[in-house]
């Protein structure tokens, strides 16, 4: 018996496809000539499931920093931290922080959340970082929603034209992140006072800052764009020696890439959550010393 | 310990086919390529299948169990789900010829347009002298036995047919990597830019570093982060990157 159907016998006769919501018949893996299945594919597994996942771990992430970035400013520093969604915080209606990050470059014709300024340079940087970029062209644009399961879309060009394009430009972003990264080091060492501003002292908050700024480091290091410019770029690594080993420490960073993207992401929600909940009164940073 | 096992096998050439039940017994310690064997001695004497090795190494075995791309001689039947039939089908990426049998000349062509090694000036076959750190990411490439199983599973052609003209697939594209990294490649130096032709004439750009092809790799090449994002990184060093572009305009002006 066979559960399958032959394709009509005569060529120019249409097809009616088993599965309506797989692409039309004579396109991808029912292109002529290829073997005769009707099915787009013949996973058994959870195949969806991670697609599933990333789309919903995206979304939250997206929902929340939305909320946050467009009303969180009476809320985006609970002294000493700042959240990292404020930092730097770059126009004149920004709370006052204790020697922090608030140089009032944009003045005060700037209305709008001061977080938008500088989220442009963590989101561009993260929205075309490489292990991003597959996680949303799989959940968002199924392309493909998995592997061996035929995507959607009747054509495909990949990166090759505008805007994808542009995605070539994350080297530049990489850049910017480190400065980014730089600042929100400097407001985890600020993070090592009391609320009154004295030095030496510390609270789960500081804790919080000093973890979400390992993370962020950690994910910025292990940048692809980073591997290439220590000395990915090279063909003769036994010429550069400390290139060489750069190379190799970022390499290993780099393999747990799409684990330090996740851990980094959350860190960072982490961080601004506490400090909205500092701020907002929900409770009292407990002291360590 | 062996068991009676349901198989759902395509039957079938370029003209039409389906999917065939069958019931075959399964014993301890079997892989796929086993079963297909058996049911060639007992049931389908005319089973077209091809395979060599058995033992992951020539990369002749390649098909789909329940739908995903994988060695038949490498995919035990006790990673399988024992009460669920196994479906077998040839790779869906390439034109079958019969049964599990697909013609993957597509490969053979885009192999032969990545321009060879191009031997440095000066130095005879013989004196050619390489540090290992410099040959080890090649050599992490030439672990490949060629079962063309990530050309199988890339979206790019897999389900794009008209694709196929203008992208290599990640195994030719690891080639060009391969060659671009290599200590002694002179290809630069008689004019051959491999990081132009990865993007004009391979196709990179249409790759999206979604890593099915690392996915579903059996020597567990790292495809996609150590050959195409690399690749990638360096056609950005050739085109988009500002000051390299300046300075070619610079030397243009002169
Ligand atoms: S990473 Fe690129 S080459 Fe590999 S399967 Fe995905 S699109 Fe194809
Ligand atoms: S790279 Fe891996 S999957 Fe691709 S042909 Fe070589 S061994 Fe097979
Ligand atoms: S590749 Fe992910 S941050 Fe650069
Ligand atoms: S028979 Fe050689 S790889 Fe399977």
């Amino acid at each position: 018996m066979t559960t399958e159907t032959r394709p009509p016998q005569h060529p120019g006769e249409p097809q009616t496809p088993a599965d309506p919501s797989g692409p039309a018949p004579g396109r991808g893996v029912h292109s002529p000539g290829r073997a005769a299945i009707a099915a787009r594919h013949l996973r058994t597994d959870r195949w969806w499931l991670s697609q599933a996942v990333t789309a919903f771990g995206l979304l939250a992430f997206v929902g929340y920093s939305t909320w946050r970035a467009f009303f969180g400013l009476h809320t985006a520093y609970a002294a000493p931290y700042v959240s990292p969604f404020y930092s730097p915080c770059l126009a004149a209606n920004c709370p006052a922080m204790k020697s922090g990050a608030d140089w009032a470059l944009f003045g005060s014709w700037w209305q709008l959340s001061p977080a938008l300024i500088v989220l442009i340079f963590p989101l561009g940087f993260r929205l075309t970082c490489y292990y991003y970029r597959k996680a949303y062209y799989r959940a968002f644009w199924s392309s493909p929603p998995a592997c061996a399961v035929a995507e959607p879309h009747a054509s495909y060009s990949g990166e090759t034209r505008f805007p994808l394009v542009l995605q070539n430009i994350h080297r530049y972003f990489f850049y910017f992140a480190i400065v980014v990264a730089g600042i929100l080091t400097y407001d985890a060492v600020l993070a090592w006072r009391n609320p009154a501003g004295q030095w030496g002292h510390a609270g789960i908050g500081t804790l919080v800052l000093l973890a979400n700024i390992v993370l962020i480091w950690a994910y910025t290091l292990s940048c692809h764009s980073c591997r290439h410019i220590v000395g990915g770029r090279l063909r003769h690594f036994s010429k550069h020696p400390v290139r060489y080993r750069m190379w190799n420490l970022v390499g290993k960073l780099n393999a747990r890439h799409m684990q330090l993207a996740w851990a980094s992401l959350i860190s960072v929600g982490v961080a601004d959550l506490y400090v909205y909940l500092l701020a907002s009164g929900a409770f009292t940073d407990p002291r360590l010393f | 310990m062996s068991y009676q096992a349901n198989f759902r096998v395509w039957r079938g050439d370029s003209s039409g086919g389906g999917l065939e039940p069958y019931q075959v017994e399964v014993n301890e310690g079997e892989v796929v390529l086993d079963i297909v064997h058996r049911l060639q001695a007992t049931q389908a004497p005319d089973l077209a299948v091809r395979w060599n090795c058995k033992a992951g190494k020539c990369g002749s075995c390649s098909a789909e169990v329940n739908g995903r791309p994988r060695l038949l001689c490498m995919t035990r039947m006790s990673t399988l789900p024992p009460d669920e039939p196994v479906t077998i089908t040839p790779m869906r990426t390439f034109p079958v010829l019969r049964d599990l049998v697909t013609d993957v000349s597509f490969n053979y062509t885009k192999a032969r347009e990545v321009p060879s090694f191009v031997p440095p000036q000066g130095l005879k076959p013989g004196e050619y002298r390489m540090a290992q750190e410099d040959v080890n990411r090649s050599q992490e490439f030439r672990k490949c036995i060629e079962c063309f199983l990530c050309q199988n599973t890339c979206h790019v052609v897999r389900d794009h047919e008209e694709n196929k003209p203008a992208f290599s697939g990640p195994r030719f594209l690891m080639r060009v990597a391969e060659l671009d990294m290599h200590p002694l490649d002179a290809a630069a130096e008689e004019g051959l830019d491999r990081k132009r032709s990865a993007q004009e004439e391979h196709g990179l750009g249409m790759c999206n570093i979604t890593k099915c092809c690392t996915e579903v790799c059996p020597e567990h090449i790292k495809i996609t982060d150590n050959a195409l994002i690399p690749l990638k990184e360096r056609a950005v060093d050739r085109k988009y990157d500002p000051l390299v572009w300046l300075g070619s305009v610079i030397k243009r002006r002169k």
